[in-house]
């Protein structure tokens, strides 16, 4: 019966191909190299080994929680409020939003220095008014600072985009029936907007979690995240791919188990991942 | 209410903008200090003019991001027209489980997992240094195609597809149904993709850093020149590049909004 869409399916064979080729097969190499040793004998040592980075996963994902609720608490108000302005007001709003986002996250990090340095606007503000300095950059919060600044426009924006498609009779709706503020919060408007929470906090973990450069930036040499131990080992040269690929699978798996927890929230709602 | 919600949203743009305005000011200062201010200048940025190394990165960047667009929108394009027609749920789901990995996987380890498969085939073959042009642009077709298919898709499914099953019916050749009936209504969807693959190339670093070996785009540089002491020629750069972020958003969003005018009239 179909005949004539047949012809359609042979279109999708190129990026098929490509998929196998660029996704698929990398992770198969990266699991080679993770079960093996640098002459290519099949070890789990670079596996067992991994207790010695512990600490690193276990600040990287206290940092990137912390920033993604941060991140949520900041972020959530504003969505509300922006849903509720005017539409040419909105617009102007989502792109002054989303501007930095186009910019280098490189950029707005290496930005905060200047504030932040001992020798920075805050400080120099500091003495100036005759309080004494305080420590702010190589601080912990200082990295949890960057990713909040960082990512804040990825939760911003899709929690903004599912808020102004709320339909506002529902909640005249409620008001009507007589919910307060806080039953109307509780019953209508969370609910609704949970699907742009939760690719919120996924597209603002996700790169926390994995980031190289914010802790060497405004956290100085001291906070080893586990991006960071794996960007050193790969510059130590090809002896050391074995035990990074290893990290970086526990890395992915990780995320994985983390986004199918989030999924499990969701109620199985399909998209909102993309604005 | 409405004026505390005003002052809120005023602050987390505040908070958005200050560290960029504080770069802007300080890549006029005449002298080298980020930390005080002693005059204006532009040293800096003519500074940027005969750096010969950074104008070679623009380039790069600019040849990726316009061939890696162009390259993953027509393949991604292409790759969502074919998903769709497939009928079996189970392939389908299998398709778009692993076209979504590069999206949801972290970018240091999508970029490490590239960067062995290209050493890896690369050993097989006998290179020595595998690293550069075409692996970087591969790697920036890989991320981009994912976003080049979510956008297409949902147009794909908007669209009646009685009216190609129409058009095939009254003896039009498929290729001809596509172009005539079905890529008109997922125009838009292929032209967000579209920017949103530029956009995406030029800004990625951390795929561009494990795979583009000597060929380096404008964010490793970047990377490279923040290694170093911080200095305003750097400043200078951001500045440039916020300029013309801003200048592109606010020109998209003009067009756009004329767009919809002449739609709505």
């Amino acid at each position: 019966m179909n005949k004539k869409t047949f012809g359609n399916k042979l279109v999708a064979s190129p990026y098929i191909v490509w998929s196998a080729i660029f996704i698929v097969v990398p992770l198969i190499i990266m699991l080679y190299f993770a079960l093996t040793d640098s002459s290519g004998n099949f070890t789990l040592a670079n596996l067992s080994g991994l207790g010695e980075y512990k600490k690193a996963f276990a600040i990287s994902i206290l940092y990137a929680a912390i920033a993604t609720v941060i991140t949520l608490l900041l972020a959530y108000p504003m969505a509300y409020f922006m849903s509720k302005l005017k539409i040419s007001s909105q617009r102007m709003i989502f792109m002054i939003v989303m501007i930095p986002m186009w910019m280098n996250f490189l950029i707005r990090t290496y930005s905060w220095i200047t504030i932040l340095a001992n020798t920075g606007l805050i400080n120099t503000f500091l003495k100036n008014i005759g309080l004494r300095p305080l420590k702010l950059i190589n601080t912990p919060g200082a990295v949890i600072l960057g990713m909040v600044y960082d990512f804040i426009p990825y939760m911003i924006l899709p929690i903004y985009s599912v808020m102004s498609k709320i339909d506002n009779s529902l909640l005249e709706a409620s008001e009507d029936l007589g919910s307060n503020g806080f039953n109307k919060f509780k019953r209508v408007i969370f609910p609704l907007s949970r699907p742009g929470v939760i690719s919120g906090i996924t597209m603002v973990f996700v790169p926390s979690v994995s980031t190289f450069y914010i802790s060497q930036k405004l956290g100085g040499n001291k906070t080893m995240l586990i991006g960071d131990t794996i960007e050193y080992f790969f510059n130590l040269g090809p002896d050391y791919y074995n035990i990074a690929s290893a990290i970086s699978l526990v890395l992915m798996v990780m995320i994985l188990i983390c986004l199918f927890i989030m999924n499990r929230f969701s109620d199985g709602e399909e998209g909102g991942v993309l604005m | 209410m409405k004026i505390l919600s005003r002052i809120y949203i005023a602050l987390i743009v505040l908070f958005l903008y200050a560290p960029i305005a504080v770069m802007v000011v300080f890549s006029f200062n005449s002298s080298s200090s980020v930390w005080v201010l002693e005059g204006f200048s532009t040293r800096w940025y003519e500074g940027l003019g005969n750096d010969t190394a950074m104008l070679n990165a623009l380039k790069h960047t600019v040849i990726v991001a316009v061939l890696s667009a162009i390259i993953s929108t027509v393949l991604g394009t292409a790759a969502a027209v074919g998903i769709n027609a497939i009928r079996r749920k189970f392939s389908k789901k299998i398709i778009m489980s692993v076209t979504q990995i590069p999206m949801m996987n972290a970018d240091i380890v999508t970029g490490i997992s590239l960067m062995l498969l290209f050493i890896f085939f690369g050993k097989l073959i006998g290179l020595n240094e595998s690293l550069g042009f075409g692996t970087v642009l591969i790697a920036h077709i890989t991320f981009n195609l994912p976003y080049v298919i979510l956008s297409v898709m949902p147009r794909l499914q908007q669209t009646d597809s009685h009216l190609a099953e129409a058009a095939l019916d009254l003896g039009c050749p498929p290729l001809k149904a596509f172009f005539k009936v079905i890529l008109p209504s997922i125009s838009t969807g292929i032209i967000t993709g579209f920017i949103m693959a530029f956009t995406l190339s030029l800004d990625d670093f951390v795929i561009s850093y494990f795979t583009c070996g000597h060929y380096q785009t404008l964010p490793i540089v970047i990377f490279n020149m923040t290694k170093k002491s911080v200095k305003p020629d750097t400043y200078a750069l951001s500045t440039l590049i916020f300029i013309s972020v801003f200048v592109l958003m606010v020109l998209y969003n003009v067009l756009q909004t004329k767009s919809e005018k002449k739609h709505a009239s």
